[in-house]
């Protein structure tokens, strides 16, 4: 029933929330997050669930982005199966070095996926022929049916409810034997393996589950800004989606999503600092692992002593 | 052939040497702490940056030099003990988030000060290029490659010789056994946080005339570095100093013979193809894990 009652929580705000938003500034923030979120709720399946840490995230962000820009652009595709073509794609790759990358734990493992986010990011900027190098390139609208998207108040609404069905879908997936497996895999992988958890396998399934979420929306992304630049790739943007796992709390539905808000809305709120908004960035991340280890969401619940 | 292929070799062991020394560092601080320290990069360019500014300022090289080395050092120390020694005992990805927050602070502290230009001063002992068989080197190359083998000399002494270095030794191995038999580790922390900034500072300092620093060249300098940590093998030191090397040859061949755009991304895929194989490295410890 708890879960409901999030889920219902969120309904409630992401319906009401256009009622309070003055500008088309504060939508774009709004989407920005919601955006986010949803990446972040895919990672945290595998880094909170799963235990197993990736660097390299906003790598698959971008294949899914530049998948929708190229294929749209340079071969006429329709933005739907340029989408998929990306999120299959992505998933593929996933898959690919999933096997060789999950024999690797801990720091190797990191330093495995930050790799390949890096090595994303360099192609990229590099087949300028395809992708504009690091100027980026432009991406045309989203038109579906006849209809196209576009503004910041329809956009809106798409990443609204792409945002509820994820967190219905993770909260439903977390409590299924699949989730429970991951988390077992999460507490001892010998102890999952001796009950029956084929490690291995669900690792994999997990890692390409969270790469695929995170193509779909680098493409819906793509679509909505209407430019791509190698930046969605590299590497700072991966460590800000840990970063937003991190804050908002490992191994929980809600914590992605407030992890998500909070990590969009500091830079705005310290562009006023002129120049020492890298600085104030990073003590505010330090402050929170300091002292807020398990993330926000956790703590809280913790605090207040209900479950989350 | 030949000739071009020795320039290569020359620019590779001389970055290489850069990345060598970052590796030692990241390992020091692995073994003491069991931390992956991100910072590691920004006292490469700390090094760089603050030289310019002390010899800009219009301090004799040699003062602006050390200067250049005691201030990482400090920072080094501080962020051990008001960032990682607060944090203890929290995840991996959280001392990762830590270390990460710490070189933001130092690289928009630096981009604030002293701006985003690029900068450079005098190589050490002129530029007069040395020829050898068909290729040329810089004296700086020299002074990179000398500094960093008297470095290697100066830590094997200290770990294999001296009381203190043995006792960072025992803290890696076993913090509480160490407690036991009287070592301070709180002490041990800070010393190998400062000496691994030092190390940084010195890669940055002696490269810069080569290669120019800005606020931000720590970012790929010091991943760069933890791809050679980690291709040597996390936590060993004669593995940090071959697999810089390995990382600034390959890097220098793939520029000079493949493509020289994808030159950073060689690093990346060297690690790949090394852990593949090697799931810890050139020269990493064997373990078995306890259930």
């Amino acid at each position: 029933m708890k879960r409901q009652r999030g889920l219902l929580v969120l309904a409630v705000v992401l319906l009401l929330l256009p009622l309070v938003l003055p500008n088309a500034y504060y939508y774009d923030i709004a989407i920005r997050m919601a955006i986010n979120a949803v990446v972040v709720l895919g990672l945290n399946l595998l880094i909170g669930f799963a235990g197993q840490i990736s660097l390299g995230h906003a790598g698959f962000f971008g294949i899914g982005a530049y998948a929708t820009a190229i294929l749209t652009t340079q071969f006429g595709w329709h933005p739907l199966a340029a989408m998929a073509a990306g999120a299959c794609g992505t998933a593929m790759l996933a898959a690919l070095v999933a096997k060789p990358i999950f024999r690797l734990r801990g720091h190797y493992l990191a330093m495995a996926t930050l790799g390949l986010g890096i090595i994303i990011a360099i192609v990229l900027k590099n087949e300028a022929a395809y992708t504009g190098g690091p100027d980026g390139m432009a991406v045309p609208a989203l038109g579906l049916f006849g209809f196209e998207l576009n503004g910041e108040k329809q956009w809106y609404w798409v990443f609204a409810a792409n945002l509820l069905f994820s967190v219905w879908a993770c909260t439903n997936l977390m409590d299924s034997p699949f989730g429970r497996a991951l988390r077992a895999l999460h507490g001892s992988e010998v102890a999952s393996q001796v009950v029956g958890v084929d490690v291995a396998r669900y690792k994999m399934a997990i890692f390409v589950f969270s790469a695929f979420f995170a193509s779909i929306m680098g493409s819906l992304t793509a679509h909505y800004i209407g430019f791509v630049t190698p930046n969605v790739a590299d590497f700072f943007h991966s460590i800000e989606l840990v970063t937003m796992v991190v804050v908002g709390g490992m191994a929980s539905v809600f914590g992605s999503v407030v992890g998500a808000v909070l990590l969009t809305a500091l830079p705005q709120a310290l562009a006023t600092f002129e120049g020492w908004e890298t600085v104030a960035f990073g003590s505010i991340l330090m402050l929170f692992m300091i002292f807020l280890p398990r993330g926000l969401v956790p703590t809280l619940a913790a605090k207040f002593g209900r479950g989350d | 052939m030949s000739a071009q292929f020795l320039q290569f070799l020359f620019s590779g062991i001389t970055v290489g040497a850069t990345y060598a020394l970052a590796a030692l560092g990241f390992t020091l601080i692995y073994n003491s702490s069991n931390v992956i320290n991100f910072a590691q990069g920004e006292f490469i360019m700390l090094g760089g940056m603050l030289t310019v500014f002390f010899t800009g300022a219009g301090l004799p090289l040699p003062a602006a030099v050390a200067l250049a080395i005691v201030v990482p050092a400090v920072v080094g120390m501080l962020v051990e003990k008001l960032a990682i020694e607060p944090a203890k005992g929290a995840e991996v990805v959280s001392l990762i988030i830590i270390t990460i927050g710490a070189s933001l602070v130092i690289r928009g502290v630096i981009q604030v000060w002293l701006g985003k230009g690029t900068f450079s001063f005098e190589p050490f002992s002129g530029n007069e290029p040395i020829h050898l068989g068909g290729a040329t080197l810089l004296p700086q190359s020299l002074w990179v490659l000398g500094v960093t083998a008297l470095i290697v000399v100066a830590l094997w002494l200290f770990f294999s010789r001296s009381l203190a270095g043995k006792a960072i030794l025992a803290t890696s191995c076993n913090p509480v056994a160490a407690q036991l038999v009287g070592i301070n580790t709180q002490w041990v922390l800070l010393v190998s946080f400062a000496l691994s900034a030092a190390m940084g500072a010195v890669g940055g300092i002696l490269l810069t005339p080569l290669t120019m620093t800005s606020y931000d060249v720590g970012i790929m300098l010091g991943l760069k570095g933890f791809v050679a940590a980690v291709v040597g093998g996390l936590g060993s030191g004669l593995g940090a100093v071959a697999g810089g090397l390995l990382v600034g040859i390959v890097e220098a061949m793939a520029a000079g013979y493949i493509s020289s755009a994808y030159k950073d991304a060689v690093p990346f895929l060297l690690i790949f193809v090394i852990l593949f194989f090697m799931p810890r490295g050139l020269f990493g410890a064997r373990v078995t894990e306890r259930v």
